[in-house]
């Protein structure tokens, strides 16, 4: 039988998903043991049960001196800079994928404009966006509207640029405006779209989001990480990464959910 | 996949992670790494090495030592204390924070420095430290700006939760930061500190480090254990040192050109910032220093500050958990647990010419 139609049965692809989960885990168990062993007080590898214990006063004990439990502060903050700024990018890019793909006239003079912006690197221009949205919420949440949208614009335009012409030239020949088409033809193959493109971009906004909080505030999930980095807490730090994962995998979770739910004839991939 | 070929696959990834994971044991051995950060007071490390000078002394003692450049800060002293390297460019406070608060016994082999200015308070306007009641000061958090500022305040009877609070800002952000509506008063380092002051008629310095002089000293710190083993790795790095020293003290101004581009300014300007610097350009001065009555009360009251801020770890039992021993073999703190070693032998050595 030729590898490629070696499909493993569900008790064993059970197993060899658990694999990689497995040795990662068996790998950071050794290493932490070989340097406890060399430096008790070690912290750049902590052991299991350490990482345990914080976690455990991270989630539920408040902190000795403000007296708030500062990991759902900073899980609550995060949040909603993300939710603000991926769904402000959302709207936009749906507005503007639907204007680029459908308006001729409106993709002669945006679709190159915004295919040059998406190449450039939001991250380098901090200090102007400092200085004109101040150092507050809001130049966070610009920072990963600029750093997400262009890309879900393009994708978002080719998306309506691919719906097949015999489409619009029908719905054009029982009498549809240019508005009925961009909202019964257009937007309906266009929202399953959007909610696969919010899900593609929801890794990069994170890492907007940890590296606008990183340069300048005082609560969230990115600014915790890099204020303990200041004394190798790396059992913070490690509570912190597996709570973005598991919040960034439950996000994902809930809008692929939505997708299938709400538009069950797109089949929801990965 | 078969339970034996699992496990064999496990050993294997192990095998691999303990080979990144093995911190450097001491031991005798030839070649040493130390790293350093961009500052005033630790430019002359890039300049041995790049010279030539710390080539000429390391092979006069028959071993190697490279001087690797870190544009972060805190990650070469993450690095350090990772084991990656023998030794690393630190303030007294960091040292105490991140290796010794780690478990990782280091001892300050040479005192560079203390900050006479070059830390400072700024605030945007007219006003005294008494006016930053209700206010937010952005500062790179647990730093030796937040140490500074706690010091300010408790010079005029305040401390931070009388503040709006604090805003942890990037020291790469700090002028951008500067120049929007949102700041009202921040606390930072040189060049940053003559970058804003020069160019804001209204930046107004409340409180800068020669009002605490001898508090924040910059050091090269090397692991304890590998000193011990290594004492020819201590002379090369000490004799480099002050050959160097001797070089600015004589006001070599092809020396202090070289640094002074290498920190990205021109001569007058790394001038400046030298004036706001105590340099111990005579190994006898650093010997004193370190030696001095008033360090052990300095390093008890940033242990304190350390303590009170959390840095010290969750599972620290006091603020003197961390034992420190002066050259004259006092210790303050744990005396079980020394992790911090002001040790002046190499210094003096470059002081009696014995090197």
């Amino acid at each position: 039988m030729r590898l490629i139609n070696q499909i493993p049965s569900r008790p064993s692809a059970i197993m060899l998903a658990t694999i990689p989960f497995f040795l990662l885990l068996i790998a950071y168990v050794v290493g932490s043991e070989i340097r406890l062993a060399a430096n008790p007080q070690d912290k750049l590898l902590p052991a299991l049960n350490t990482i345990g214990s914080t976690a455990q006063r991270l989630f539920f004990e408040p902190d000795r001196r403000s007296n708030e439990i500062l990991l759902w502060k900073d899980t609550f903050a995060s949040l909603i800079r993300l939710s603000m700024g991926v769904g402000i990018s959302a709207l936009i890019s749906l507005i503007l994928g639907m204007v680029i793909g459908l308006l001729p006239i409106a993709r002669s003079s945006l679709s190159s404009f915004v295919s040059i912006l998406s190449m450039v690197p939001p991250l380098a221009l901090l200090p102007i966006l400092f200085i004109i949205f101040g150092l507050g919420e809001l130049s966070k949440v610009v920072l990963i509207i600029i750093g997400i949208t262009p890309f879900m614009t393009r994708d978002l335009s080719q998306r309506v640029l691919d719906i097949p012409t015999e489409q619009l030239i029908k719905a054009q020949t029982i009498g549809a405006s240019s508005l009925v088409i961009a909202l019964r033809v257009a937007l309906p193959q266009i929202l399953p779209r959007l909610i696969a493109n919010v899900r593609l971009s929801l890794g990069s906004a994170w890492l907007f989001l940890i590296a606008a909080e990183a340069v300048a505030s005082n609560v969230g999930l990115g600014y915790r990480i890099f204020l303990v980095r200041r004394y190798l807490a790396m059992d913070v730090i490690l509570t912190y990464v597996i709570w973005i994962t598991v919040l960034a995998f439950a996000v994902d979770w809930v809008l692929k959910t939505i997708s299938r739910k709400a538009f069950p004839w797109m089949e929801a991939g990965l | 996949m078969t339970y034996k070929n699992i496990l064999s696959a496990a050993v294997l990834s192990a095998g691999l992670a303990a080979s990144i994971a093995m911190p450097a044991a001491a031991e005798e051995k030839t070649d040493f790494q130390i790293a350093w950060s961009i500052y005033v007071g630790w430019m002359p490390w890039g300049y041995l090495g790049e010279s030539g000078i710390m080539d000429k002394w390391a092979d006069e003692y028959g071993i190697t030592v490279e001087i690797v450049q870190f544009n972060d800060y805190v990650e070469s002293i993450n690095q350090y204390t990772a084991g990656a390297f023998d030794g690393v460019s630190a303030t007294n406070m960091d040292t105490l924070s991140i290796p010794s608060g780690s478990g990782v016994d280091t001892t300050a082999l040479i005192v560079g420095d203390y900050s006479n200015g070059n830390d400072a308070v700024i605030l945007k306007g007219e006003g005294t430290l008494e006016d930053l009641a209700g206010k937010s000061v952005n500062l790179v958090e647990l730093s030796v700006s937040h140490y500074l500022l706690a010091r300010g305040l408790d010079s005029v009877g305040l401390s931070e939760p009388d503040l709006d609070g604090v805003v942890n800002t990037s020291d790469a952000d700090m002028i951008a930061a500067y120049a929007t509506n949102d700041v009202e008063a921040l606390v930072t380092w040189n060049p940053l500190v003559s970058e804003i002051v020069t160019n804001n008629p209204d930046a107004n310095v409340l409180f800068d480090s020669s009002m605490i002089p001898g508090e924040i000293l910059d050091l090269m710190v090397v692991n304890t254990e590998t000193l011990a083993d290594n004492p020819a790795f201590g002379k090369a790095v000490a004799g480099a040192w002050y050959e160097v020293m001797s070089l600015m003290a004589a006001g070599d101004e092809d020396v202090l050109t070289a640094m002074a581009e290498a920190s990205g300014t021109d001569l007058e300007g790394f001038k400046a910032q030298l004036a706001a610097t105590e340099m111990f350009f005579d190994p006898a001065a650093a010997v004193a220093q370190a030696s001095s009555p008033e360090l052990p009360t300095t390093m008890t009251t940033i242990a304190e500050f350390l303590y009170d801020k959390g840095i010290l770890g969750e599972g620290a039992p006091s603020a003197d958990f961390i034992g420190i021993e002066y050259p004259d073999g006092t210790i303050t703190g744990e005396a079980g647990n020394v992790k911090l070693r002001f040790d002046a032998t190499y210094m003096q050595m470059a002081a009696d010419g014995a090197l």
